[in-house]
């Protein structure tokens, strides 16, 4: 027993040679190169489109050289272990992207806002700059950007997408305690119920878009309230838009027969990041769309 | 002994990949490394031929070379191309290098991330660098990238943005294969308290960036939005404030400067105890202390800041706060000390550099400590006296602690010994005249000259006719470094059997020299790894 453990904990697989990084950096410049050219008004829209194929042709290469190597079983569990605890961290650093924008709406909500209406050390600002600007949330500043009026984000979507996100929270841990149980009809149908759900909350998020752009004129450019809703929003959506095809695409691989109750660490990887866009929901219920 | 053998015999049969796809395609920790360290060396010539435009400016006053708005992308590109593109993949390089080594791995983690993280990097140089050429040239608001001025320039300003994604993209994978391979992959045996200091820094450091390159990314993405997507972030008039971006950028930016530095730490705390042939003081101590300096860097970054305007209380908490950061540091600089005090001191050019960076650092440290009183910083900011604080600490501090890393190492990584004589004139050039060039910059901040600009008044010219002499004999000198690293990897001596320098510790001196392409397949045993400690 010893022995074997010594074993399988001892060679740890060293991968020789691959174009698949390479192929990645070129990737990330063509995407990065795309939008400066793009922005810059050098290039038509075109510009920015191989960088998403090259990047879609680089997962697909990528994931599916590492996922031929692990049915293949030449990764021990001490591979494994390496690879959740880089999942973990990179999902930590997912937070503090996040942590960023949070800040800029508490800092707007807390200081820069009541500042500009007259309140707190900053007060003078008010008198000699906005002396009629009067500090509420939602606002777009005293300068009125982006338009007189607006309405601010309604509840009730919001509100059953979070019974939507948690839900999936729900059926992804059913999916994956049906996993470790060995009752894999359980699992394909609870892991589909997940992403159906998690492309619902998107539907239901660009629809919600549409009406704050056609009818509340609520937008990226309507001041503070606008950018922050938006950019948490948005950068939230696009979050669960990525969740989701990580759900199907595990989805493919359970109906292809991989994972075993012991041994599933895309699974867990991609569970763990279902959950994360999940809490990070709760926050932006909570602080963008409650309080 | 009998392992470090097996493996070295196991080395002539290994399969090392030829020609461009071992580089290309490379998942080799020691070909990562290098690679990491010659851009790293490419990028520090780069920046210093920046800085050499900007000392030639400045020379005398009135305008000689350039307008000020070429003055000013030279400086906002020095200080990128030296941060992100020399230093930063320099500790990278050496981490690479060096924790395998150290902790008895076959590898890093995750080696095909490994090769990402590196080459993400020449691309995201190339963006940055080619904003240069842009219309409207590179930008020129300063490193710092401060709204609104950094929105006001041309086509340069998304290349940059999107030169820092990259940049961070490629700090974050690199960061997570650190923590991992420390984590996952140290031999048996090796107990967190047993890693070498280096090993210990890196890994801090490693989660350092984590936290905040993300943080830095959705700064520099608030600006973009700003910019093209009519976002109010740092818009007063929506109710945003160029404040804001302040605050965001320093709370990446301040733990930043220890990203920097603390590998430095580990550095010198592996270098001073082989040249003192004592073990180092206080291990324990110095781990407590660079976790503390880490922990505290997140709550210290109002002190760039305190002229901006910010509530008395928060000043207070700032000032107190930074203040606090000199207590782990000066454990840190007591305890390199103490190692020394009474050792059988040599001064190979390793140690000359670690001794040079003891005091030149401390020197900085003291600045800084000056610089965190408010009502003395109310004086000091946005003058050469602030220049001269973080070349203090940057300068002596982590490219003084990187060379003497390469100086401590090359005969590891090489199997060959460097030209001592000609390492010995690297250093005492170097040492020398990074004082002449730096040390003014004090009087002149005091003095009252302002920093970021391309012209001054004239009684301030002796003072930067000094500095300047000293950055084109320092600029100089760094010419040497390159030249001693190829002489010793072409037609250096080998130095065979035995350990370069023979009061050295640790798992790396246990391997043979040049470390086999595979290092430590099976994992050293406890054997092995208590001789590799033994002092």
């Amino acid at each position: 027993m010893t022995d074997a453990h010594a074993k399988a904990e001892g060679s740890y697989y060293v991968p020789h040679g691959s174009p698949w990084p390479i192929v990645a950096a070129v990737a990330l410049f063509s995407l990065m190169l795309g939008a400066v050219l793009f922005l810059d008004g050098a290039a038509p829209a075109w510009s920015l489109l191989p960088g998403p194929l090259l990047l879609a042709f680089l997962f697909v290469g990528w994931f599916s050289t590492v996922v031929g190597e692990n049915q293949k079983g030449i990764y021990n569990l001490r591979v494994d272990r390496s690879f959740r605890m880089a999942m973990m961290w990179f999902i930590f650093s997912e937070v503090m992207f996040f942590a960023a924008f949070f800040g800029a709406l508490f800092y707007a909500r807390m200081f820069s806002v009541p500042w500009l209406g007259g309140q707190g050390v900053k007060a003078i600002t008010n008198f000699l700059l906005w002396p009629h600007y009067e500090a509420t949330w939602p606002t777009n500043g005293p300068g009125h950007v982006g338009g007189a009026h607006f309405d601010s984000a309604p509840m009730g979507i919001a509100a059953l997408n979070t019974l939507i996100l948690l839900t999936s929270g729900l059926t992804v841990t059913i999916a994956h305690h049906a996993l470790r149980s060995g009752h894999r009809g359980r699992l394909k149908l609870f892991l589909a119920l997940t992403f159906l759900l998690g492309f619902t909350f998107v539907a239901l998020q660009a629809h919600e878009y549409g009406e704050a752009y056609m009818h509340m004129n609520l937008k990226l450019t309507t001041g503070i309230y606008g950018t922050t809703f938006f950019m948490l929003t948005g950068f939230h959506g696009l979050h669960v838009t990525i969740g989701a095809i990580m759900l199907v695409v595990i989805w493919f691989r359970v109906l292809r027969g991989h994972f075993t109750p012991e041994r599933h660490f895309a699974f867990e990887a991609v569970s763990w990041y279902w959950h994360f866009v999940d809490v990070v929901w709760l926050c932006l219920f909570i602080f963008v769309y409650w309080l | 002994m009998t392992e470090s053998h097996e493996t070295a015999v196991h080395a002539e049969h290994d399969h090392k990949p030829h020609g461009w796809r071992r580089w290309v395609f490379a998942t080799n920790h020691k070909d990562i490394g290098t690679m990491y360290l010659i851009f790293s060396g490419l990028m520090f010539f780069l920046g210093g031929a920046a800085a050499m435009g900007i000392r030639a400016q400045l020379f005398k006053s009135g305008l000689e070379l350039f307008d000020p708005a070429e003055f000013n992308q030279l400086l906002t590109m020095h200080a990128l191309m030296m941060i992100f593109g020399a230093v930063m993949p320099a500790w990278v390089g050496l981490a690479n290098w060096m924790i395998p080594l150290q902790i008895g791995a076959p590898d890093m983690a995750l080696p095909r991330l490994n090769n990402l993280s590196f080459w993400i990097l020449p691309f995201a140089g190339a963006l940055l660098i080619s904003a240069f050429l842009v219309p409207g040239g590179a930008p020129a608001g300063g490193w710092t990238m401060y709204p609104p001025l950094m929105e006001q320039f041309g086509a340069s300003f998304p290349m940059v943005i999107f030169a820092i994604h990259l940049l961070g993209i490629s700090s974050i994978l690199g960061a997570i294969n650190v923590i991992v391979t420390i984590m996952n992959l140290r031999a048996p045996g090796m107990s967190l308290l047993r890693m070498p200091l280096f090993v210990w820094t890196w890994l801090i450091t490693a989660y350092l960036l984590i936290a905040v390159m993300p943080v830095l990314a959705g700064a520099v993405t608030m600006l973009l939005t700003d910019h093209f997507f009519g976002t109010s972030f740092f818009n007063a008039a929506g109710g945003g404030d160029p404040v804001l971006f302040l605050h965001v950028f320093w709370f990446f930016g301040h733990p930043e400067v220890y990203i920097l530095i603390l590998p430095a730490f580990g550095v010198i705390s592996e270098i001073i105890p082989t040249f003192s042939r004592k073990p180092l003081f206080g291990y324990e101590a110095m781990v407590y202390a660079t976790a503390s300096i880490a922990f505290l860097s997140f709550i210290v970054w109002g002190h760039h800041m305190f002229t901006v305007g910010m509530p008395v209380a928060a000043q207070l908490f700032f000032m107190l706060s930074t203040m606090l950061i000199a207590v782990p540091t000066g454990v840190k600089v007591f305890n390199w000390t103490a190692t020394m005090w009474r050792g059988s001191l040599s001064f190979e050019p390793p140690m000359l550099f670690a001794v040079a960076f003891l005091f030149l650092f401390t020197i900085g440290g003291f600045s800084g400590l000056m610089l965190a009183l408010v009502p003395s910083d109310y004086q000091y900011h946005g003058t050469y006296f602030v220049v001269a604080h973080f070349h203090y600490v940057l300068v002596p501090g982590a490219i003084f602690a990187i060379m003497g890393a390469v100086y401590y190492w090359l005969p590891k990584w090489s199997g060959r010994m460097y030209d001592m004589r000609l390492a010995k004139w690297h250093f005492w050039l170097s040492a020398i005249f990074v004082n002449v060039l730096f040390f003014p910059q004090h009087f002149l901040g005091l003095a009252g000259m302002p920093r970021r600009i391309a012209d001054y008044a004239p009684q301030f010219t002796d003072w930067n006719m000094v500095s300047s002499i000293g950055g084109f004999v320092f600029g100089a000198a760094q010419l040497l470094f390159p030249y001693i690293v190829w002489q010793c990897v072409r037609s250096g001596k080998p130095v065979g059997a035995n350990k370069p320098w023979e009061g050295a510790h640790g798992l790396e001196w246990e391997l043979p020299s040049p470390a086999p392409y595979h290092s430590w397949q099976e994992p050293p045993s406890e054997a092995v790894l208590a001789h590799g400690a033994e002092h």
